[in-house]
């Protein structure tokens, strides 16, 4: 390995030092003492063993039982309608919308520790990518699942959605970015899915020659592809997975900028700025990787696998979140102080509103949690406390699902004309449809941890030190 | 170890993967096709009447004009479904004793309505006018297609609102002069493409595609 130690002797020395001390601060990406063969047996393990850990029937019971929230709430929708939720005029958007971005943005942290971070080389990706991209698919499956159910009876609405010659010589609005949004996050569904899929396949075989029923044989064999590990399959598989990267990076960027012109594209005060995307990218990564932890400090935990999510990660994860998060608290203090210097009355009210109107207790929670309280990451001690970490990731979702509670709400409640002015109130149908959610997002990591690796192997094995070993001759 | 799988695990892997791609197509072309179909829009189906009216016998063989029987045509959004009177201007002296006319006869003696069954029935979420159709050179035949060699009535087209729209969107290619409105085999005496962009101009038409026109 090229230590750029070696390249330094023209720096300082006391510099060389502080390098030096800094390198010896900071933790591995893998823990001492791994082999090939320990990576791979540890890894496999959790999905070819036998016995399930009762804490994952514990939490996919309770996960399975939101699940089933959500199907009840789904069948009550569609033989009601959407009056079911509290969303009406003149907050004609409302759950639905907020817990669509929210979703959505969460998946972003996956697509960016495995599509940019390895553009990057940055190694410490290696051993969250895995179930970051499933936390990914996850993610988009239940946000997909409120513009589809939205439309109320989602089977007449396919023409809506999708451009299709359909029988009434119809078109969906192309200059509407609601069309954007479906192009959007059907590629980035698409993508995401192509990308964790064709990362699985090396692992996939593993499994197929590491298993001993003959169904999981055959399920996992299938999976593989017919992986056998020549060369030429890990020449091809390299070119496909960085292009699929080269795919995926714009994709960081492009589905939440697309998500915020939903907003930005009409003249409401709140909703248009130019500010959107940027600081829509940077709230859905920082709520991503807030996720990400929520989920990787059980897991870690759970299934023993510190070696493997060391405290570089951890670390990593909270500096990602320190930086996002301080450019989503930009935004915030952007847009108070353009509704300010704007002289516009109806932007000036909207923002007075928000900080003083009925929903201000929201506003303040979210500035509370995005802009002050993101600031405890500064601090070494905090980002070492993973029991404070996991605290602090599940208050970063909410106040990401607060900050698009705040914009969407906030703005549509009080337009231009206090005549029509009113008080949205979400019913029990909307918390259902989020709690079963969140059901159907936990069911399927739950499912994915036990069935799937849950960290890549193969790509693990590449940062043992083992893999380091030069061949000299 | 054994292998897991067959030789013909190659050849299935692959051909899967095209099998996907052409299953979901044809699946896709099938509901395109199926939706569009006579079995969908019930066009060319023979629809049960009290009395086995024929169309082609009153126009092709009497040259009884449209008008005749549909009188409101031009000034209502109902065509209009003629009284049994209208039946009896002729069949009070014509086959008065034909056992088809029966139904007609009883319904004039006992003075109540013959129940016609609509053939060319819209959603009641379309707004449609006869009149002003009729106004802007809308010929029967365009819409009703050759009733005059109807035996029985049946609908021809598909009242689908991708059919609608071609109209709507462009005119010129079905237009004629007012005074062929009614004319069955109607063939334009200069080209169309001629015509129908003169006649356009002169009837002022719209060809309105805004959704409010048909939906109200």
């Amino acid at each position: 390995m090229a230590d750029p130690m070696q390249h330094s002797h023209h720096a300082a020395p006391a510099g060389d030092g502080a390098l030096a001390a800094l390198r010896a601060r900071t933790p591995e990406v893998i823990a001492p003492g791994h082999t090939f063969e320990s990576v791979t047996d540890s890894i496999s393990h959790i999905v070819l063993t036998k016995r399930t850990p009762i804490g994952w029937f514990i939490g996919f019971a309770f996960a399975f039982l939101l699940l089933m929230l959500l199907n009840v709430t789904v069948a009550k929708l569609l033989m009601e309608g959407i009056g079911i939720w509290g969303n009406n005029v003149p907050v004609g958007w409302a759950f639905d919308i907020i817990n669509f971005v929210w979703w959505i943005g969460i998946g972003h942290a996956g697509t960016l520790i495995s599509a940019i971070l390895l553009l990057f080389r940055q190694q410490w990706r290696t051993s969250i990518n895995r179930f970051a991209e499933a936390m990914t698919l996850f993610a988009v499956a239940c946000a997909a699942m409120f513009p589809l159910l939205h439309t109320g009876r989602p089977w007449l609405a396919v023409y809506w959605l999708f451009p299709y010659p359909n029988s009434m010589g119809l078109w969906p609005q192309f200059r509407s970015p609601l069309i954007w949004d479906v192009f959007a996050v059907s590629t980035y569904g698409t993508v995401s899915a192509l990308f964790w899929f064709t990362g699985l396949v090396p692992d996939m075989a593993t499994l197929r020659d590491r298993a001993e029923s003959k169904v999981a044989k055959k399920i996992f064999g299938a999976a593989a592809l017919g992986w056998r590990g020549s060369a030429r399959h890990w020449h091809r598989y390299e070119m496909a997975y960085l292009l699929l990267a080269g795919i995926s990076t714009p994709l960081v960027l492009s589905v939440h900028s697309v998500v915020s012109f939903d907003f930005a594209v009409s003249v409401l005060p709140g909703w248009h700025a130019t500010i959107f995307p940027p600081y829509f990218v940077a709230g859905a990564i920082y709520s991503g990787f807030a996720m990400v932890m929520t989920l990787a400090i059980p897991l870690r935990s759970v299934y023993g696998l510190d070696g493997f999510i060391t405290m570089r990660h951890i670390h990593n994860m909270t500096k990602v979140m320190l930086v996002t998060g301080m450019i989503v608290a930009y935004g915030y203090f952007n847009e108070a102080f353009f509704s300010w210097y704007a002289g516009n009355e109806y932007e000036g009210y909207m923002m007075l509103n928000r900080m003083e109107g009925p929903y201000a207790v929201f506003y303040w929670s979210l500035i509370a949690i995005n802009a002050v309280m993101i600031q405890l990451f500064w601090f070494r001690s905090v980002r070492d406390n993973i029991a404070l970490l996991f605290v602090l990731s599940l208050l970063v979702n909410v106040g990401m699902w607060l900050e698009r509670f705040v914009i969407i709400v906030t703005s549509l409640h009080r337009d231009f004309l206090p005549s029509s002015w009113d008080i949205y109130m979400p019913t029990r149908w909307d918390f259902a449809m989020f709690a079963g959610t969140m059901g159907l997002f936990l069911s399927l990591f739950f499912l994915f941890i036990r069935f799937l690796p849950a960290i890549a192997i193969f790509e693990m094995r590449t940062i043992t030190p083992e893999a380091k070993l030069k061949h000299h001759g | 170890m054994s292998q897991i799988f067959q030789r013909s695990a190659n050849t299935l892997s692959k051909v899967s993967l095209f099998g996907v791609l052409a299953l979901v197509g044809g699946l896709v072309l099938l509901a395109m096709v199926l939706g569009r179909s006579s079995y969908v829009t019930r066009a060319n189906e023979y629809i049960e009447q009290p009395v086995q009216f024929s169309h082609l016998h009153h126009v092709l063989d009497d040259g009884i004009d449209c008008r005749y029987c549909h009188t409101s045509v031009e000034t209502s959004a109902f065509a209009g479904i003629p009284p049994t009177k209208t039946c009896m201007n002729c069949h009070s002296q014509l086959f008065t004793n034909a056992p088809i006319l029966e139904p007609v006869r009883a319904s004039f003696r006992d003075d109540t309505p013959l129940h016609w069954v609509r053939v060319h029935d819209l959603p009641d979420f379309v707004y449609f006018n006869h009149s002003i159709h009729v106004k802007k050179g809308m010929g029967c035949e365009t819409c009703h297609g050759r009733v005059d060699q109807m035996p029985l009535m049946s609908q021809q087209r598909s009242l689908q609102m991708e059919w609608c729209l071609d109209c709507h969107r462009n005119p010129e290619k079905y237009v004629r002069p007012r005074n062929a409105i009614t004319t069955m085999g109607y063939v334009p005496a200069e080209p169309q493409a001629v015509l129908g962009p003169k006649l356009v101009k002169e009837y002022g038409i719209r060809g309105n595609t805004s959704c409010s026109t048909c939906h109200r």
